[in-house]
């Protein structure tokens, strides 16, 4: 009862706090020198609201939306699978961490976006390179975690597994796998933000296309009423992609969650 | 079947050591261990904390295998694990990620055993451990005393020659432990099995045991054994069961 109370609470301070954002964007554009400069509320919501319909370069808005979404999906996805067999790989044996992890630890603290030179040198400026550099993003995450939690599931239950008589293959798939899934969706939950942010980056060079293009063509043609409307797209979606992967953890994880 | 007058031992261990060896120092855990078991003998290993029971149940399971010496169980020598040999722990180690009922099935599952079957089976050994109606229940959402019958479930649901039970209720509180002490006889009755039961508790050894095998600090040889023939099931302020209680702790004494 006091929970939903607090819920309600919760949503209306949000409303609160949002709106008092506008608010006062819309202040410091109408009453200060900053107006010289950035367009008000009412201007960028005008314009997300006409770029739905009308193209901007190739596409809408949604359009170019869909491109990125597509870019992240495929990267990460790709990433995240490389992630969990080289993780559990360097987890679960002795000489594949020693060949993995000293190459892994040296690329690790490298952004997906010092790598977009040398990606693009290798794969060019078509949609390849963009999957690589969002995969980048995502891979170190997901690996790194996966490695942590093969590392330390528990030797007992593994044990067990065998005194049970599950084969390796079982103990794997029945034992490991399904230990390493809350510390994995962690992971993956940064990885998807990273991917994310990589994406965008990828798009500021050499494409023609996507949120990150369209931030960059906003900055190039002096429209910040533009960059704002792709600032805006990005910040909802990274924040539905972060809540998508939240009710995930949730529905995969279910055995893990503690009370309530 | 018949050997020299006595039934063949279903475990046996012949002399049987155990050396962990460190880095810095070798520790040697189990020593010249002599042991049979009969089947369906309740055996009890009672014993000092530290004194390597622990290893003995490892060593019998065969995740441990020993460094001198030979484990055989049912006429095999044990060269691993295997489902032969049912083990129950202290910790539990519940599959976390499974239902109760995923727990149960692990082995018959493990065995490839046709699904129908092993919901049969797994379904038996949930209703004998009293745990009908939390089949899709996961082991954090059970108290400790349930988790220890999912433990007991599981390790029955694979029909194994031996249980092997490492102080399964060291974890649990003194009302809880009485009455999955009571609830264990019960079992057991029903489903007669080898049982190689450890504790460090003399109440409970002498509750459960036929045989009380009295170990001593490590390096671990057996003190001496003594046998329980109190009729079942036991009162625990029996003069009877006191007496044998005063005996084994007596023998255990002198041991330090």
């Amino acid at each position: 009862m006091s929970k939903k109370k607090g819920d309600r609470e919760a949503v209306m301070y949000a409303i609160l706090a949002i709106a008092s954002f506008f608010v006062f964007w819309w202040f410091i554009t109408t009453f200060t020198a900053a107006k010289q400069t950035t367009p008000g509320p009412i201007e960028v919501i005008q314009l997300l609201i006409k770029s739905l319909f009308e193209p901007i370069g190739n596409y809408t808005i949604f359009g170019h939306l869909m491109v990125s979404l597509r870019r992240v999906a495929v990267g990460f996805s790709v990433a995240t699978i490389l992630g969990i067999i080289f993780g559990i790989a360097m987890g679960t044996s002795d000489w594949a961490r020693a060949i993995i992890k000293p190459i892994f630890e040296l690329l690790r603290p490298i952004p997906p976006i010092a790598w977009i030179p040398i990606v693009i040198l290798f794969f060019g400026i078509g949609e390849l390179p963009k999957y690589v550099i969002t995969g980048i993003g995502a891979f170190t995450n997901v690996t790194l975690n996966a490695y942590t939690a093969a590392e330390n599931v528990d030797p007992e239950l593994i044990g067990a597994a065998k005194m049970l008589g599950t084969d390796e293959k079982g103990i794997f798939f029945r034992v490991i796998l399904p230990s390493c899934t809350p510390q994995i969706f962690a992971g993956m939950q940064v990885a998807l933000s990273t991917s994310w942010m990589a994406v965008l980056a990828a798009e500021m060079v050499g494409a023609q296309e996507g949120c990150g293009w369209l931030i960059l063509r906003g900055n190039d043609t002096l429209n910040i009423a533009l960059v704002m409307v792709g600032m805006i797209v990005v910040g909802v979606v990274g924040f539905l992609l972060a809540t998508i992967m939240r009710m995930a953890e949730r529905r995969f994880c279910l055995w893990n969650r503690m009370g309530d | 079947m018949e050997q020299n007058g006595r039934l063949k031992p279903i475990i046996s261990l012949r002399d049987v050591g155990k050396i962990f060896y460190s880095e810095h120092k070798t520790n040697e855990v189990v020593k010249g261990m002599n042991l049979d078991v009969s089947e369906n003998e309740f055996v009890v290993l009672f014993g000092p904390g530290q004194c390597g029971k622990t290893t003995m149940i490892n060593l019998i399971a065969g995740l441990e295998l020993p460094t001198s010496g030979e484990v055989d169980v049912d006429g095999k020598k044990v060269t691993g694990p295997g489902p032969d040999r049912g083990v129950v722990y202290q910790r539990t180690s519940l599959f976390p990620f499974c239902t109760v009922m995923g727990n149960v099935e692990f082995g018959p599952k493990s065995r490839g055993i046709d699904k129908k079957t092993r919901r049969e089976t797994a379904q038996y050994f949930i209703d004998l451990v009293g745990l009908q109606g939390f089949e899709n229940t996961y082991p954090n959402r059970l108290s400790g005393g349930m988790r220890q019958r999912v433990g007991i479930a599981r390790a029955y649901a694979n029909n194994p020659k031996v249980m092997l039970m490492d102080e399964p209720f060291g974890h649990l509180d003194a009302q809880t432990r009485y009455m999955m002490e009571a609830e264990l006889e019960k079992i057991w009755q029903k489903e007669k099995r080898t049982v190689v039961f450890v504790t460090n508790n003399s109440e409970e050894a002498v509750y459960l045991a036929d045989r009380i095998i009295i170990l001593t600090n490590t390096p671990t040889h057996i003190k001496e054994e003594v046998k329980v023939d109190l009729p079942r099931p036991r009162k625990y302020s029996d003069q009877a069961f006191l007496k044998i209680r005063r005996q084994i702790e007596d023998i255990c004494e002198s041991t330090r």
